[in-house]
C-alpha cells in the first residue's frame, strides 16, 4: 500500500475512533441528564423558566409558519383534487398531511433553528465565560442545575408546538379552500371528522414530535456542553446542532412512519 | 500548619507536559501567591486543587483529606469549603448581582429569605457594592464584576479562597481595591488564600509566601525578601521582569544567517 493509501486508511480509523468516542460521551451525558430527573419535581420553577424560553418564545414563528403551510396545502390540494372532482376531501387531505407528516417535521425543523441553536450557543457561551466551571466550583452539578431543565423543556415543547402548528395549519387551509376557493364549509369539516383518526393520525404525529424533541434537545445540549470554549468552537457547535438535528429529524421521520403507518 | 499539600504532582495536556514531581504547600491563614510566566500551568494548579483536573500522578491533600475527583459526593463536600474567583468573574449573566451572591446560599441551604437577604447584603457590603445589588452583570465594570464574584466566592464562608489572575485587565484603582480586599478578607474572615498571578508588584504586596512556577516544576519559593535577594538567575529574571535570560527572548529557531542565505 502506498503512502497516500496508508494516510487515507488512518484518517478513516481516526474518524471512526472520534465518532465512537463522541457517541459514547453523548450517551453518558444523556444518562446523567436522566439521573437528574427528580430536579423537575424538586424545583419546577427551573422547568417553567425553560418552557418559556424554548417553548413560548417559539410560538410566534410556529403559528405564522403553520398558517402559511396550511394555506399552501389548501391551494395545492384544491388544484389537484378539483381535477378529479374530489375537492370535498380537501379538509381531510390538509388535516392528514399536517398531523402525520408536515406538522411534526416542520415544527421540529423550526424548533431546531429557533431554540436548538439558541440552547447550544447559550451553553457554549456559559462554558466559554467559565460559568459552568464556576457552578462546579460552587459544588453545584451543572447538568442538574442548567442542562436537565432545558432538555425536558425541549421534549415537552415540541409536541405542544406541533399541536399548535397543526391547528393553525387547518385554519390556513380552511381560509384558502373554503373562504377563497368556495369549498363547502360543512363538507370541509365533516370529511376531516370522518377521515382523521385520533390514534393513528393525531397520537401518531404527537409521538413523532416527542421523539424529535428528545433528539433535538439531546443534540443541542450535548453540542453546547462539549464545544470548544471559544468563538470558533461555539460557531461550529451551533452549526452542528442545526445540521445534525435536521438530518436526525428526517431520518427518524422515515423510521417512525415505517413503524407506525406501514400496513 | 499545612492546610493544603500538593505532593509529587505530574500533569500533562495532550502534547505538553506541565508538571513533573511538583511539591507545594499552603499554610493556614496565609496568602500564598503562585507566580509564573503565561502558559506554565498556574491556573491548571487551581483546577487540580478544586478537583476539576486530575493529575496523572501524585496526590492533593486539602484540610487533612485527599482530593479525589472520582468520589463526586466527597469532592462536592470539599468544594463547599472552597471559594474561587475566576479571571472572567464567571457571574451568571441571567441573574442580578444580588441573586448571583445568593446563588450558592440558595443551592446549599434551606435558609429563610430574610436570612439569605441579610447574608447577601453583608457580603456585598464587604466588597463595597451593597448599592449595586439590583444591577445586572452586564451593567458592571470589570472591577465591579470581580468584586461581586469575590462576594459570591465568600458567600458560604469557605476556608480556602482561590483567585485566578485577579488583577488582569483592571485599571489601577480597581486593582488597588482588589489587592486591599484580598488582604482584608483573608485576615478578617480567617481565610487561607491562594492567588495565581503574573503581576509581580501586586502579588508581592499581599504575599505571605510566593511560589514561582516554570520549567515543569518550581523555579523558586520563599518570602518576598528571600526571592528578591535570591541569586538564582531564573528567579532574578522573573522578579526583575527581564526580557532575556535563562528564559530566552527568542523562540528556538535556526540561526538567522541560514534564513538570509536561503533567500
Amino acid at each position: 500500500m502506498n503512502w497516500t493509501g496508508f494516510i487515507f486508511v488512518a484518517s478513516i480509523g481516526r474518524w471512526a475512533i472520534e465518532l465512537t468516542h463522541g457517541l459514547g460521551r453523548a450517551g453518558l451525558f444523556l444518562g446523567e441528564v436522566f439521573l437528574q430527573f427528580d430536579v423537575l419535581f424538586r424545583r419546577p420553577r427551573l422547568l417553567i423558566q425553560q418552557l418559556y424560553s424554548v417553548g413560548v418564545l417559539t410560538v410566534l414563528i410556529i403559528i405564522l409558519s403553520g398558517f402559511f403551510v396550511g394555506m399552501v396545502l389548501g391551494l395545492q390540494g384544491y388544484n389537484t383534487l378539483v381535477g378529479f372532482g374530489a375537492e370535498s376531501s380537501l379538509g381531510l387531505a390538509v388535516a392528514k398531511l399536517l398531523t402525520r407528516e408536515l406538522g411534526p417535521v416542520l415544527t421540529a425543523l423550526l424548533f431546531t433553528g429557533r431554540a436548538g441553536s439558541a440552547l447550544t450557543a447559550e451553553i457554549g457561551l456559559m462554558k466559554a465565560t467559565e460559568q459552568i466551571a464556576a457552578l462546579e466550583m460552587m459544588a453545584v452539578n451543572p447538568v442538574r442545575r442548567i442542562i436537565a431543565s432545558r432538555f425536558f423543556a425541549a421534549v415537552l415543547s415540541v409536541p405542544l408546538l406541533t399541536a399548535m402548528f397543526c391547528v393553525v395549519g387547518v385554519f390556513g387551509g380552511h381560509l384558502v379552500g373554503v373562504e377563497m376557493l368556495g369549498v363547502d364549509n360543512g363538507v370541509f369539516w365533516s370529511s376531516m371528522q370522518q377521515g382523521v383518526d385520533l390514534y393513528d393520525d393525531i397520537f401518531g404525529g404527537l409521538i413523532k414530535s416527542l421523539v424529535f424533541g428528545f433528539f433535538i434537545g439531546w443534540i443541542a445540549l450535548n453540542q453546547g456542553y462539549f464545544c470548544q470554549p471559544n468563538s470558533a468552537g461555539i460557531s461550529r457547535a451551533t452549526t452542528a446542532t442545526v445540521v445534525t438535528s435536521s438530518l436526525a429529524v428526517f431520518s427518524l421521520n422515515y423510521c417512525l412512519t415505517a413503524l407506525m403507518f406501514s400496513a | 500548619m499545612t492546610f493544603l499539600h500538593l505532593k509529587d504532582i505530574e500533569f500533562s495536556f495532550p502534547g505538553k507536559k506541565l508538571f513533573e514531581e511538583l511539591d507545594l504547600s499552603v499554610w493556614k491563614g496565609q496568602i500564598t501567591v503562585i507566580m509564573g510566566p503565561s502558559g506554565c500551568g498556574k491556573s491548571s494548579l487551581l483546577s487540580m486543587i478544586g478537583g476539576r483536573l486530575v493529575p496523572s500522578a501524585g496526590s492533593i491533600e486539602f484540610d487533612g483529606e485527599l482530593v479525589k475527583p472520582a468520589d463526586k459526593k466527597k469532592l462536592y463536600c470539599q468544594r463547599r469549603k472552597m471559594g474561587m474567583l475566576f479571571q472572567s468573574s464567571a457571574l451568571l449573566t441571567d441573574l442580578s448581582v444580588f441573586e448571583n451572591v445568593a446563588f450558592p446560599v440558595r443551592e446549599h441551604t434551606d435558609l429563610p429569605e430574610d436570612i439569605i437577604r441579610l447574608i447577601v447584603l453583608i457580603k456585598l457590603e464587604m466588597v463595597g457594592l451593597r448599592g449595586a445589588a439590583n444591577l445586572m452583570p452586564s451593567e458592571l465594570s470589570g472591577g465591579m464584576a470581580r468584586r461581586v464574584a469575590l462576594a459570591r466566592a465568600i458567600a458560604l464562608d469557605p476556608d480556602l479562597v482561590m483567585y485566578d489572575e485577579p488583577f488582569t485587565g483592571l485599571d489601577p484603582i480597581s486593582m488597588g481595591v482588589i489587592v486591599k480586599l484580598i488582604r482584608e478578607l483573608n485576615d478578617a474572615l480567617n481565610l487561607t488564600s491562594i492567588v495565581v498571578t503574573h503581576d509581580i508588584v501586586e502579588g508581592c504586596s499581599i504575599a505571605d509566601y510566593i511560589y514561582i512556577v516554570g520549567n515543569r516544576n518550581l523555579i523558586g519559593h520563599g518570602t518576598v525578601e528571600q526571592l528578591t535577594d535570591s541569586n538564582d538567575p531564573l528567579v532574578k529574571q522573573f522578579m526583575a521582569g527581564l526580557p532575556d535570560g535563562p528564559v530566552a527572548y527568542h523562540y528556538p529557531a535556526s540561526p538567522f544567517e541560514n534564513e538570509l542565505s536561503r533567500s
